[in-house]
């Protein structure tokens, strides 16, 4: 393991630095002792400026392109030579347009040139590693990435344009309403403040625990389109699983990447049908084996199923059912599934019919990758079995973050902790905490506190006075 | 000296000069004393000592909390009312126990005469009638107080509860003077010299309503409200067991108001005549029906204000009217038609020191030595006040001592709460507390203030032997009956189960202790007693404390955990007068604000507006490379 560290310690690493979304302009960075000489393989100046020789924090104007000669994007390329960098090594920041499209591009140029995906955190790592900063502060800054704290409340800002942080914030001013009602009785018992009758605080909780469910449920869809789908391809060797994957990777030829897996160390690749972005887990086999190399692939290949979005599994149409086949539907019948039936162009009605027999039909999709027939289909089928046939634009708001998913559930558990204290007659002071908790939830992702606004609105609100 | 004009110095060197003798002077003084410094209490006037300017009543949810912190640490508050009141009530019963709260009504005369008393009779402690004009400092410390007559008391530390006296203004109509409340002495050369120190002033402003002559109210007319028995606030006094006196209640109506508007010209707050910031918890009535027009009455309380007067304090009805409306109005009020005002309404504007001046130990960091303790540091409420002053005087007392200071954390009291809320926030208005202000209110309960605050209260030698006996046998009672519970069990016998349907409880299927029937809502301490023949007979305050520990142990645990989480930041303690200007990777505003507040951990730090959670991370890697720097030496 250390040795391993001590290799890839000496890599370039590469990465996109801004958070993903669309924005005006985009990052992507390189560092290491060879990142000029990587950067120089990919930009292109019309002065013909070499970035080896370029001084050091200098912009320079140039494009990007691929090894192949392709421009991807026009950058402005930042150079910061060692140790006067963030890491303390060789740096490269090129800021490229916003959007994924072009950011992938010039990650995947630089990639292709030699560096190497950074994991998360990496840059941080190497800039404690080198000096530059203490491990408190290397702590900290990743606790940043990763933290609530009123860091969420730039991200919120920029993030949760318009409708959503509106959305939340109509909830919140509902909820906020009721604990103002609630802290005004409690601290004020002698002025006269108007108390919600048992059914009406009832019916009032119940609706935005309601609407705290829909927002919830909508995060699966958001998150599939920040995150991609994450698929795993299944079936027995040579069934065409590498050619679907091919045909799926020769369509979409600009934007796919070789990305590292975020919770685990699969390989996959990230393709985008009609918009949506999957995540397609390369899977060395699912079943058992005694091979001692083939077993550590087979218990990675587990866990990608285990957290799968969606499973594609492949049959060979020509082959009938086999007993390898039922193996192997055994294990991830429970998960989305869609079941690909290959090579249709071999034509062989009578295992077609056996399969429809067998398998639910609107599961199964009917393909010959290499006549490249049924690919709509199956497109369709995906939309259809993820996405309950939506699209993006069929929805008022989407949740893309994980921690606003957090952070709603926070919520809506303290709520429903709430609503079942209230209707169990629990005291006040103690259904007032629940509340109080459900509101500190959902200011974690607008980023506003909850006391200053709670005593501010019972002052607005309630005539209160000695 | 020489730059400072008096006539003579008072021969006997004091620990501790404290200026002012209201709520806050009265603990700060009485604070220093017990815990052994020479004290020397100075106040304009010797009758006004612990006066109530305002309602004359105490307690309130929150404020009743400060009361009972405060007799738990060893001050005086409770004790004083508790021996003073004419009739006490529990609010908020309905609510829960964390935010029950007790009121009282004082006879204000007999309030002020005890406590003036206690002072009196407070060994090392001297009360002296003298009007402070300058405040003496040599070298950033200070060194005493000069007086009016021209004297000059030399003193280690000085604490100032000047309440509202600094500059005061009273408002009344179109008629203002200069007036501390209550026609009392202002303070207007305090005012400058603490100006002249370089001490930032704010201008806040505060009401308060007419008093009526009780002969020419038609109480038939009212509704009255009656005390209740068995309660009192401190953890040593037995219950009030005279009769009580009675509240009684009387409400505006749309004649009132129409009155009101009429003469909107006429009304100092609406004439740009008040400068000041007044509390929006409360608003004066012209106020509160410009604010809240939509309402067709307001309710209002008529307090007596003692025994042996027949003043009425109408509560609710503050006001700066000019006189003439102010009766106009009052006669539009149910059962005062004939009402006579003895004394009016008033409103008065006042000094007080801009917040970030002093730190978490009350002392300012302009002046070494130099403390300031209640209204002056922009609250309002005799309860805030109290608190204020006995940690100043605790603070001082412990400095003197070399000792460290008391800090509360908002974990552990209201008094902790209020005191970081005023170091860490420009207070807008005149600060009062509310239980909404604590994030650990469940916590901070009225019922076990003691529990929480009486070993510290001992610890700095405020807490003498008789409370703390008392304290130590509650202590072990409540351990024995609690280990009791615990190591109790009750098995589904038909008895037991029978028992059980007499208390309306659930069945029982399989063997419990008797704290997990405890938890049963409906399940009262003395219930037990049927399931176990043993059952220790506690006291009912004790069985109330086992009966909230054992029923809301899921909420407090959960309160708890919230605790432990920020409990490294609350300890990591910050060095006094870091220079944060010069702090790599602060952002601007976070160096602005760390350098006027001057935080005392990492935790007050973070709750600074303006401080982000990066500039936290900065204030921890400094103290991380200064303690490394440390070792390093060490080695």
């Amino acid at each position: 393991m250390a040795l391993e560290q001590l290799k890839s310690d000496n890599d370039v690493i590469a990465a996109i630095a801004t958070p993903p979304g669309t924005s005006g302009i985009g990052k992507v960075r390189l560092s290491g002792a060879e990142a000029l000489e990587i950067a120089d393989k990919i930009f292109v100046s019309p002065k013909e400026i070499n970035l080896t020789e370029v001084v050091s924090h200098t912009i320079n104007y140039g494009f990007i392109q691929n090894l192949k000669g392709k421009k991807i994007d026009e950058v402005l390329a930042l150079v910061m030579r060692a140790p006067k960098s963030f890491t303390r090594e060789n740096t490269v920041e090129f800021d490229c347009h916003g959007g994924m499209l072009p950011l992938k591009g010039v990650l995947q140029a630089a990639l292709a040139a030699g560096a190497r995906m950074a994991e998360p955190g990496e840059f941080t790592r190497r800039a404690f590693l080198n000096g530059r900063i203490d491990l408190i502060q290397a702590e900290g800054i990743i606790d940043l990435i990763n933290s609530k704290s009123s860091k969420s409340r730039e991200i919120a800002l920029q993030q949760l344009q318009g409708r959503l942080s509106e959305h939340i914030n109509k909830i919140r001013q509902q909820l906020l309403d009721i604990s103002t009602a609630v802290e005004a009785s409690i601290d004020f018992p002698e002025d006269e403040i108007p108390d919600f009758t048992f059914s009406e605080l009832e019916h009032k909780l119940m609706s935005i625990k309601e609407e705290l469910e829909e927002l919830i449920a909508s995060s699966k869809t958001g998150r599939f389109y920040q995150e991609g789908i994450d698929t795993v391809i299944v079936g027995k060797p040579n069934v065409g699983k590498s050619s679907l994957l091919n045909y799926f990777l020769d369509e979409e030829r600009a934007i796919v990447t070789q990305v590292p897996g975020t919770t685990r160390d699969v390989i996959s690749e990230l393709i985008t049908i009609s918009g949506l972005p999957l995540r397609i887990i390369d899977t060395a086999g699912i079943r058992k084996t005694d091979d001692q190399v083939e077993k550590i692939g087979v218990k990675k290949s587990q866990d990608s199923l285990k957290t799968a979005d969606l499973v594609l599994f492949m049959l060979d149409v020509s082959q009938g059912i086999t007993e390898e086949d039922k193996e192997i539907y055994n294990l991830v019948k429970d998960k989305p599934l869609i079941i690909l039936i290959n090579k249709t162009d071999l034509s062989v009605d009578l295992a077609a019919e056996d399969i429809k027999r067998q398998f639910s039909e609107d599961q199964l999709v009917f393909i010959s990758v290499k006549e490249e027939r049924g690919l709509k289909q199956l497109k369709e089928k995906i939309y259809s079995l993820i996405m309950d046939g939506k699209t993006a634009a069929d929805y008022e708001y989407l949740i893309t973050r994980m921690r606003h998913l957090k952070a709603l559930q926070n919520s809506q558990e303290s709520l429903e902790r709430a609503i079942s204290a209230w209707q169990a007659g629990i005291s006040t002071d103690l259904f007032a905490i629940d509340l109080r908790e459900a509101l500190i939830a959902l200011g974690e992702i607008t980023g506003e506190t909850v006391t200053e606004d709670i005593i501010d609105k019972i002052f607005a609100e309630f005539c209160i006075g000695k | 000296m020489s730059r400072y004009n008096y006539k003579d110095e008072y021969p006997k060197k004091y620990d501790i000069i404290v200026v002012g003798a209201g709520h806050a002077g009265c603990e700060a003084s009485l604070a220093a004393a017990r815990m052994g410094c020479q004290t020397l209490t100075l106040t304009v006037n010797l009758d006004h000592v612990a006066f109530m300017p305002c309602n004359p009543s105490l307690g309130g949810p929150g404020k009743s909390h400060i009361v009972r912190e405060i007799d738990a640490l060893g001050g005086e508050m409770a004790l004083n009312i508790d021996a003073t009141m004419t009739q006490i009530r529990m609010l908020n019963t309905s609510k829960g126990p964390a935010v029950h709260g007790l009121r009282a009504q004082a006879d204000k005369e007999r309030y002020h005469e005890k406590m003036k008393q206690t002072l009196e009779e407070q060994a090392n402690l001297d009360l002296k009638q003298d009007v402070v004009e300058e405040l003496v400092v040599e070298e950033g410390r200070v060194k005493g107080v000069i007086t009016k007559t021209g004297l000059f008391f030399r003193g280690q530390k000085v604490i100032l509860t000047t309440g509202t006296f600094l500059k005061a203004q009273v408002i009344i109509g179109e008629a203002t003077y200069n007036s501390g409340p209550n026609q009392q002495y202002p303070a207007n050369e305090l005012s400058k010299s603490l100006k002249r120190l370089g001490f930032e002033l704010l201008r806040f402003k505060t009401g308060t309503p007419p008093r009526i002559n009780g002969n020419s109210i038609d109480f038939s007319a009212l509704k009255e409200q009656q005390g209740e028995s068995g309660l009192s606030f401190s953890f040593l006094s037995s219950p009030l067991e005279e009769e009580q006196d009675s509240c009684w209640l009387t409400y505006s109506n749309p004649k009132t108001h129409q009155i009101i508007k009429e003469n909107e010209d006429r009304t100092p707050l609406f004439s740009g005549e008040i400068e000041g910031v007044g509390p929006r918890y409360c608003p004066s009535i012209e106020d509160k029906v410009k604010r809240f027009p939509e309402k067709e009455r307001h309710q209002f309380f008529l307090e007596p204000e003692g025994k042996n007067t027949r003043e009425y304090y109408l509560s609710g009805f503050s006001t700066s009217l000019p006189l003439d409306i102010q009766i106009k109005i009052l006669r539009t009020l149910t059962g005062m038609e004939e009402a006579e005002i003895m004394r009016p309404g008033y409103a008065i504007e006042y000094d007080c020191v801009a917040s970030g001046q002093f730190d978490s130990t009350l002392e300012t960091k302009q002046v070494a030595g130099l403390y300031t303790a209640g209204q002056i540091n922009g609250t309002s409420g005799y309860e805030e006040a109290a608190g204020q002053g006995l940690l100043a005087g605790i603070n001082a007392a412990l400095t003197l001592k070399d000792k460290e200071p008391l800090i509360l954390k908002r974990s552990e009291a209201y008094i902790g709460v209020l005191i970081d809320e005023l170091v860490t926030k420009e207070p807008k208005e005149p600060y009062r507390m509310m239980t909404s202000r604590a994030e650990y209110r469940l916590l901070l309960r009225q019922d076990n203030a003691d529990l929480r605050l009486t070993p510290k209260g001992r610890e700095v030698g405020l807490v003498k032997d008789k409370r703390w006996n008392h304290f130590q046998n509650k202590r072990q009672e409540l351990e024995e009956a609690k280990k009791f519970l615990q190591n109790n069990r009750v098995t589904p016998t038909k008895e037991v189960r029978q028992q059980l349907q007499q208390y309306d409880s659930g069945s029982l299927n399989q063997p419990a202790t008797l704290e997990e029937l405890l938890r049963r809502p409906e399940i009262s301490y003395q219930d037990l007693a049927a399931f176990s023949a043993e059952l220790p007979d506690c006291s009912g305050e004790v069985a109330r404390q086992l009966e909230i520990a054992t029923k809301y142990k899921g909420y407090i645990d959960r309160q708890l955990q919230q605790v432990k989480k920020f409990k490294n930041m609350e300890n990591k303690t910050l060095p006094k007068y870091l220079d944060y200007q010069n702090m790599d990777n602060l952002r601007q505003e976070a160096r602005e604000k760390l350098s006027k507040i001057q935080p005392h951990s990492v935790g007050q730090a973070s709750r600074i507006p303006g401080v982000s959670p990066a500039d936290i991370q900065v204030l921890l890697i400094y103290l991380e490379k200064k303690r490394r720097s440390k070792e390093g030496q060490d080695d």
